[in-house]
């Protein structure tokens, strides 16, 4: 594992990659910036047109990618060392679905956008309330009922998801699309996801440690002192949280949850500093929120003047990547 | 709470009519059994006479049907539950059947865990407790294994770094289920050897096993489960005879003599 110091210019090396990206984020775009303009912009000054943009346009969206990127990838982090399993991601236990749910159910009634926002979160939240209800009913949680139940309950959300889609109306449907692929277009204000990004950082990672034990099997954790049913509740909760934050501001975008904490991890692995959360969760919060608002103005340039949903960009990105480490990982057991 | 130094008069751990049941099925009732600093215990029976179960319950893993246990002084299973939990994992560890590496770990890691309760939420492993690892790895001789990647370990390899992960941890009281699993006979010895030093030190060791001769040689006392709520608990010397061996797995067993050991065979 690494040293303290080693653990804090790792996180400073990656602090300077998300202000890296941000910045090529504010830059990019139809519309040239000059880097003047970006720290006028910054530094609150008025200015032209491009002060405008950056200020009211990329700005905010390059926040709200990275607190998205930021929130999915520390999810799904949390939900690999919950569920013992280094394939696990934030959308694994239903979230996304409910979410998806909520979000489309308040599209095809045609309200606006704050309660689309709103319903959102409330379908993860319910989402979250029933996996964890059944789960969790006499007190007996092992992982394989947790897993089940969240298996079916997005089953289920998938298929209202689908009724939805098939009885919503023709000039309706590419918004819903775009939602469940996971759109930052229409991220109102990036400050609540970045809070609670902020919020869950420092409530995970007095804990880390135990963390680190806990995915090594509840029994070595627990004989070695951890406190395995508060502590595992506290992780289910709070990915989940953090997840249906995400997805209310962004809709699901995929793959980030996955990959992010997977990649950081084998990176970790090469290095030779393991498993360690301590330095793995900040990690995977920076690298996903760099990964995202580096993925998101991709979407919105790569064919200009029209947008790309970020979702399907972090998909064809995440897919290949991703079965390349599969491909590879049981040569690296033997 | 004051767990981390338990008075040298009080018992490590001690059960009072201590009944422990698993899925329906009583393993033993009124279980008067008292582990002193010092002492080394086999747990002896047949599969299923609940041997780990009531090694679980020791340990904090499960409560007890009735009846009090507790470890140094402290009563489970409260004890074993919230913030006295570190506490109680400095004086108390436990070895599990089982060794599970769902992510990838070094080995140094991996012994680095049993570390856990000496360290403070803000910590971070200091060259102390590398020290202490290193150490513990050496006294299960792996030496110069501390770079391997665990799940490239051999069943037996793996077994010791569980050991020496128990080692690390600094326990008083050492709970070892089948601490002999997958090891090749002289590792066999040789972890019996140093966990029999460690309770002439003053450690206490209750450690499941399934060799009677090796029950004989290494641990002062056993403690024998029929399986039928019967349990008979005494001085190995006592306890750990032909008669007894014979009824407690269901086949005849004989006793032999070598070099001033007893050593027990199917008969």
């Amino acid at each position: 594992m690494p040293t303290r110091r080693r653990a804090l210019l790792v996180l400073a090396a990656l602090i300077g990659l998300a202000v890296f990206s941000l910045l090529l984020a504010l830059v990019a775009g139809s519309l040239p910036v000059s880097v003047a303009d970006v720290f006028c912009a910054l530094s609150g000054g008025a200015g032209g047109l491009a002060v405008e943009v950056i200020q009211g346009l990329r700005l905010p969206r390059a926040l709200a990618a990275f607190a998205c990127g930021g929130l999915l990838a520390l999810a799904g982090a949390l939900m690999q060392v919950l569920l013992k399993n280094p394939l696990a991601d934030p959308y694994v236990l239903g979230i996304s679905g409910g979410a998806a749910v909520g979000a489309l159910a308040a599209m095809l009634a045609g309200l606006a956008l704050a309660f689309i926002n709103l319903l959102a979160f409330a379908g993860a939240f319910a989402a979250m309330l029933l996996v964890f209800g059944l789960a969790h009913g006499d007190s007996s949680w092992t992982r394989s009922r947790l897993l089940l139940t969240g298996v079916i309950v997005a089953a289920g959300c998938g298929a209202v998801v689908a009724l939805i889609l098939s009885i919503a109306p023709e000039d309706g449907l590419r918004g819903m699309l775009f939602w469940l692929m996971g759109d930052l277009g229409h991220a109102v204000s990036p400050w609540p996801a970045l809070t609670v990004l902020a919020v869950g950082l420092l409530v995970t990672l007095p804990f880390a440690r135990e963390l680190n034990l806990l995915g090594r099997g509840d029994t070595l954790a627990h004989a070695l002192g951890v406190a395995i049913a508060p502590v595992k509740r506290g992780i289910y909760v709070l990915a989940s949280l953090l997840t249906a934050v995400a997805v209310t501001t962004a809709g699901s975008i995929g793959f980030i949850g996955l990959v992010v904490p997977h990649l950081v991890r084998l990176a970790m692995i090469r290095l030779g500093w393991g498993n360690d959360q301590r330095l793995l969760l900040p990690a995977a919060a920076l690298v996903g929120g760099s990964l995202l608002v580096l993925a998101d103005t991709l979407a919105r340039t790569v064919i200009a003047p029209q947008q790309l949903p970020v979702g399907v960009l972090t998909a064809l990105l995440g897919v290949p990547v991703f079965l390349f480490l599969l491909g590879r990982q049981p040569n690296e057991r033997q | 709470m004051n767990a981390s130094e338990p008075a040298m008069n009080r018992p490590l751990l001690e059960a009072i009519r201590l009944e422990v049941g698993i899925g329906g099925h009583r393993i033993c009732r009124d279980l008067d059994w008292r582990v002193d600093a010092g002492d080394s215990w086999a747990i002896l029976g047949r599969n299923g006479a609940g041997k780990s179960t009531l090694l679980a319950t020791a340990a904090g893993l499960r409560p007890q049907q009735g009846g009090r246990l507790s470890v140094a002084g402290l009563e489970l299973p409260h004890a074993s539950q919230g913030v006295g939990m570190r506490a109680m994992a400095r004086v108390r560890g436990y070895l599990s059947q089982h060794q599970i590496d769902p992510f990838a770990s070094t080995v140094m890691e991996t012994v680095l865990v049993g570390r856990h309760p000496h360290l403070g939420r803000w910590d971070w492993e200091s060259d102390d407790d590398r020290h202490i690892a290193a150490s513990a790895l050496s006294e299960v001789d792996l030496d110069g294994f501390a770079e391997r990647e665990v799940q490239t370990l051999s069943g037996g390899e793996r077994q010791r770094l569980a050991v020496a992960q128990l080692l690390a941890q600094q326990p008083q009281l050492f709970l070892l289920d089948e601490p002999l699993t997958h090891l090749d006979l002289s590792h066999q010895v040789a972890v019996m050897d140093m966990f029999a030093r460690r309770a002439t030190a003053g450690a206490a060791i209750v450690a499941v096993l399934h060799d009677p001769g090796f029950a004989a040689r290494y641990c002062r006392q056993a403690l024998l489960l029929f399986g039928n709520d019967e349990w008979l608990a005494g001085p190995t010397a006592e306890v750990i005879t032909e008669k007894n061996l014979t009824r407690l797995y269901g086949h005849p067993l004989r006793e032999l003599s070598a070099d001033g050991r007893r050593w027990f065979v199917p008969g």
